[in-house]
């Protein structure tokens, strides 16, 4: 397909056309588009379109995100680029917690690697048919996934023999949070800041 | 009257004979060469290569051979923040360091776990190993460095080292 002089909606567009009902109207935000993939078992098969098909040759970056008590609970975000036509895309697809999996796109681009080892390491969400599926940032054996919203900023104690342990950090109050835009360095300076001490 | 201004050694007055103690002996060649293994973990590195360079001149203090083999140094400066993965290198090193060994925390982080009251990182490098000086600042000055390793050289000098050589062995 030839995509040049086209633009990221116009992009967007094609996928819509290729994938049908699979793929949402693309939503525009400030200049960058959005779509909206409503199967995620079909994450691989959709990039490998927008990379083979639509010249976007480039992750530039995985992500995760956690609606904590609302179902289904996580979002995972593709950022696409394209050095050809300089076209960002972003596509977004919800997985329900009972599941937690989606096909790794590790296949497609080989940067998907690190970022999805590291989306499985903050937030337990699996790749199937990842090549290498361990955790990137803490070692191996930890028994927690850190970025999910029900897991305290200050940690939980664990212990994995000759490699780590952890304890829980002592917040005193905390957590503690700088104020933006206050009057002087000692209004704006980290203090204990929350709904409970903004009422006082 | 005559004040006696010369306090060093005179060879002429006292002949070639120093009396000592071996301990105040061996402390002072130990903390005139006191070789640091720097353990740069974040920003405070930064501040150790700067009290390293020409500016501050860790030198004057004997301390200017940074060993990166702990087998050669004497004393950790654990700079920086000390999260639980690398916790574990941190004792590494320290354990494959020889005897007499010391250690000096650089910077908040080192000392307490600083800013970050977090699940990923140790809350004081004092969890593991044993710090001799604390160092407070974030990061600190050189010269808080440099006055924690005058701290040291202190303390190095008022060890019982043949006391300690025995229980060593």
């Amino acid at each position: 397909m030839n995509w040049i002089g086209m633009s990221a909606r116009e992009l967007a567009q094609q996928l819509k056309t290729r994938f049908g009902d699979l793929i949402s109207e693309p939503a525009e935000f400030r200049g960058e588009i959005t779509v909206r993939l409503s199967d995620p078992a079909c994450i691989a098969e959709i990039c490998r379109f927008a990379k083979k098909d639509l010249g976007f040759d480039c992750l530039v970056d995985l992500s995760s995100l956690d609606h904590y008590g609302s179902d289904p609970r996580w979002t995972v975000v593709y950022h696409l680029y394209g050095y050809g036509h300089h076209c960002y895309l972003r596509i977004k697809t919800d997985v329900g917690e009972e599941e937690s999996e989606l096909p790794t796109v590790t296949t497609v681009w080989r940067a998907a690697d690190w970022h999805e080892r590291e989306v499985y390491d903050m937030m337990g969400i699996r790749f199937r048919g990842h090549p290498d599926l361990r955790r990137i940032l803490m070692w191996e054996g930890y028994p927690y996934f850190p970025l999910r919203k029900d897991f305290p900023l200050a940690g939980k104690p664990s212990t994995v023999p000759e490699v780590a342990f952890t304890n829980a950090a002592p917040m005193d109050g905390g957590p503690f949070v700088t104020l933006a835009g206050g009057r002087d360095s000692t209004a704006r300076e980290p203090r204990v800041r929350g709904p409970e001490s903004d009422k006082k | 009257m005559q004040t006696r201004t010369e306090i060093s050694f005179n060879s002429k007055v006292e002949g070639d004979l120093v009396h000592t103690r071996l301990d105040a002996a061996v402390n002072w060649c130990r903390k005139n060469s006191l070789w640091p293994m720097p353990m740069g973990l974040a920003c405070c590195a930064i501040e150790l290569m700067a009290a390293g360079a020409s500016r501050f001149d860790i030198a004057r203090f004997g301390a200017e051979v940074m060993r990166f083999s702990p087998r050669q140094s004497d004393v950790m400066i654990v700079a920086g923040t000390v999260t639980y993965k690398m916790a574990a290198a941190v004792r590494r090193i320290y354990e494959q360091m020889t005897e007499p060994k010391w250690v000096i925390a650089m910077g908040a982080c080192a000392s307490t776990g600083g800013m970050y009251r977090s699940y990923a990182v140790l809350q004081g490098v004092d969890h593991i190993v044993p710090v001799d000086v604390y160092v407070s600042g974030c990061p600190p000055r050189p010269e808080a460095l440099l006055e924690a390793l005058i701290k040291l050289q202190g303390k190095v000098s008022r060890e019982p080292a043949l006391a300690l050589q025995k229980r060593v062995a």
